[in-house]
Parts: C-alpha cells; structure tokens; sequence
C-alpha cells in the first residue's frame, strides 16, 4: 500500500467521526519506482492532507518531506519529485493501519489492507 | 446461464480454484478489458493526458486495473475476495489493492477520488445498500463520474439499483450498448457525482451498426436481423444489392400496386 492510498484512507467503523489519519504500524516496508509525472503529483496536491503525508513518511522513514507547503513549490522539480517519492514510492508491506479513535487495528498483509469490519461496527 | 452470485456470497464463491479459473480464461480476460474500456471511456475524461486517481470497485484480480494502468492511470482497487486479491498481487497489479466489501461503505476522506469504474460486481450487492452509494457519493470529488458495468439479475433489482443511486444524490441513468442482442447486450450505470448530465447513448442502438466487434460475433451475423419493431427487414435495398448479379437493373424498388396500374391504363 502507497502512502497516496493512506493519505485518502479514513476509518469508517460506526460513530467513529475522526477516522483520519490512520496510524501506520510497520513491519516490513518497500521502496518500488515508479514513473515520474509531475501532471499527476501537481494534480493530486490539492487533496492531500499535507501534515498526514509528512508523519506517515517520516514513519516509514523518509524525511525529506517539508513541513509547509504552498502551491508556489509545484513549480520546483525537486519538491515534486519528492512529493513524487513519498506519494507512490513508499509502500507499507507489512503491519497495520490503526484507527485513531478507537485504535481498531486493520491488519496489512502482502501490501493488502483488510478493511473488513465486523458486524457490530457496521 | 447459470449466475454465480446466486450460489454463494463473493468472498466463499472466489476461492483460490475460482479466482485462478476466471483469471486464466481467455475468453473472460478478453470481455473484462474490452468492458473495462468501454467504462473509462464512459468516464468522460478531459482530454489533456493527466493521469487520474480512479476507484475499481470490486476490482478482483485486477483485469479492470489493467485497462486503467496502461492508460496511464493511478488507481485503487478493493474487492471482498482475497483470493482474487491474490491473483492481482501474482499479476503485479500496479494499483493499491484493498481487501473491503462495498457493502459495508467506503472508508475514504471526502472527496478525493476523481473518478470510479465498476466491472461486472454490482450485482453481487444483494440489497443495493444505501451505505453504499452514500458513501461513494462522499468520496468522489464534486462533477465526477462512477461507471458501473452491471449484470441486474431482474427487473426490480435494476430498479432498486438506480434508486438507491439516485437517493444518494447522483444523476445519470442506465446506458444499454447492443440492446437488440441478447449475447452482446451490456448495460452500464452512468452516475454523475452533483452535476446533472445526459446518458450518452449505447453502442448499437441503431440498426445500421453491427455487433461484429463484439465477443459474441459470427452465428449472429447470419441471422435475420430484426428491427425494433420486430419485423424483418430481409428485403431491404442493400440487401438486395447485396445478392442480385452486378450487371442486373433490379434495385427492389417499390412497384406500384396492380391495381392502380390497370386504373392508369383505362385512363390513357
């Protein structure tokens, strides 16, 4: 799972109403490349909960993420092959992802979150 | 033909033998992509070539994804059945894959998926549930577009299907390509997310198109073709042109009836 899937995750357990962001427990991690193309980062900055995107990279341990940012920086290259890095490169391959209310945990096995709720917190 | 969803839920009927099974047929490979084609560009996307961030929902073992990665897109998959899941991963599907049921809502922030296509899966959501369309509603960014490929098992469940879309606050309609063959016919739900827009219409809908790029070509063509109406329209003038020798002057043009020919003739 890419920190960009994280980043558009949210608890929907019932009554939960804070289910954003999800803690991220890592066991295993992976770093996979992928095409840069700076349309789709540029695109996709605009709906990334930023603070959300610095913590969970810095948690699978990169921490060349800026803490502010403003639009001014999609014109540099070097931010948006960062923000390239963290949004699709880092993958979670092992661990959890941990609710923030209620501190459910979903299991990720194989890169695969289980999103799966029990009856009762449907 | 006997329906799958009407055996066993999702998750118990993709077991590994399945999801193997219905990844390895050429013939299901080969309909899923041209589906999966036809849903994204039932999206409608502005043509500028920026990749988009797209949902699949209920994305199996990732056929649908492949359609999406090779137009260059970014996307998520969830699907209910791990096994299929797995398939995907032994695939190397490029997009992030979530094990979720649809049936239980979406767990996304509001907003920030640009689009969602949808293949063949609908019609495993038994009672077209109201937490699902609402919670997809919310998801999707302002203006943007869910195509859904469906299989409605009835009437009333196609019914139930669009109400429960429409209740959620989507517009748009039910789009049927080849709706004269009962082989090739695909219906797709065409939500649009806020904005109201027309349903653009199916493939086939005209007489004059033929359903030969589809699957299920061959024995079909050879078959009298019917119009709407239901009447044959064996005898029409390009047929005719068709079948008569090229250096004959009949071109099936419409006579006159007898009867008036002989009035004429008393006439002069």
């Amino acid at each position: 799972m890419r920190l960009l899937t994280h980043n558009m995750l949210s608890c929907n357990i019932k009554g939960v109403t804070n289910g954003f962001p999800l803690g991220l427990e890592i066991t295993k991690r992976e770093i996979k490349e992928v095409e840069f193309n700076s349309d789709f980062v540029r695109n996709m900055f605009a709906k990334i909960e930023w603070k959300a995107l610095v913590n969970a990279a810095k948690s699978m341990g990169y921490e060349e993420l800026p803490e502010e940012v403003d639009s001014s920086m999609l014109e540099s290259d070097e931010f948006l092959k960062r923000f390239h890095h963290a949004l699709l490169e880092l993958h979670l391959e092992e661990g959890a992802l941990v609710c923030p209310e209620t501190g459910r945990q979903f299991p990720v096995v194989k890169g695969i979150p289980n999103m799966l709720l029990n009856e009762d917190e449907v | 033909m006997s329906r799958p969803e009407f055996e066993a839920p999702p998750e118990i009927f993709y077991n590994e033998s399945e999801a193997r099974k219905y990844t390895s047929s050429s013939r299901i490979t080969e309909i899923q992509a041209k589906l999966s084609e036809r849903a994204l560009e039932l999206l409608a996307l502005p043509e500028d070539h920026v990749p988009r961030l797209l949902l699949d929902i209920g994305c199996g073992s990732g056929l649908s994804g492949e359609t999406l990665t090779e137009s260059g897109h970014q996307w998520i998959g969830l699907d209910i059945s791990d096994s299929m899941l797995n398939v995907a991963l032994e695939r190397e599907a490029e997009g992030d894959l979530l094990l979720s049921d649809m049936g239980q809502g979406l767990g996304f922030r509001d907003g920030v998926i640009d689009d969602a296509i949808s293949i063949s899966a609908l019609q495993w959501l038994c009672n077209a549930d109201r937490a699902f369309f609402g919670s997809l509603y919310r998801c999707l960014a302002r203006g943007a577009r869910a195509v859904f490929q469906v299989y409605p098992e009835s009437n009333d469940q196609r019914e139930l299907i669009s109400e429960f879309a429409m209740r959620a606050g989507f517009s748009g309609g039910l789009l049927v390509d080849f709706p004269h063959s009962s082989k090739s016919m695909k219906e797709y739900l065409v939500l649009t997310c806020g904005a109201s827009s027309s349903v653009p219409s199916g493939k086939g809908e005209d007489d004059e198109e033929s359903c030969s790029e589809d699957e299920s070509s061959g024995d079909e063509e050879n078959q009298t073709k019917l119009t709407k109406e239901g009447k044959s329209r064996v005898k029409s003038r390009e047929w005719v042109r068709n079948i008569v020798p090229p250096d004959s002057k009949y071109t099936a043009r419409k006579r006159k009836s007898h009867f008036f020919r002989v009035l004429f003739m008393f006439m002069q």
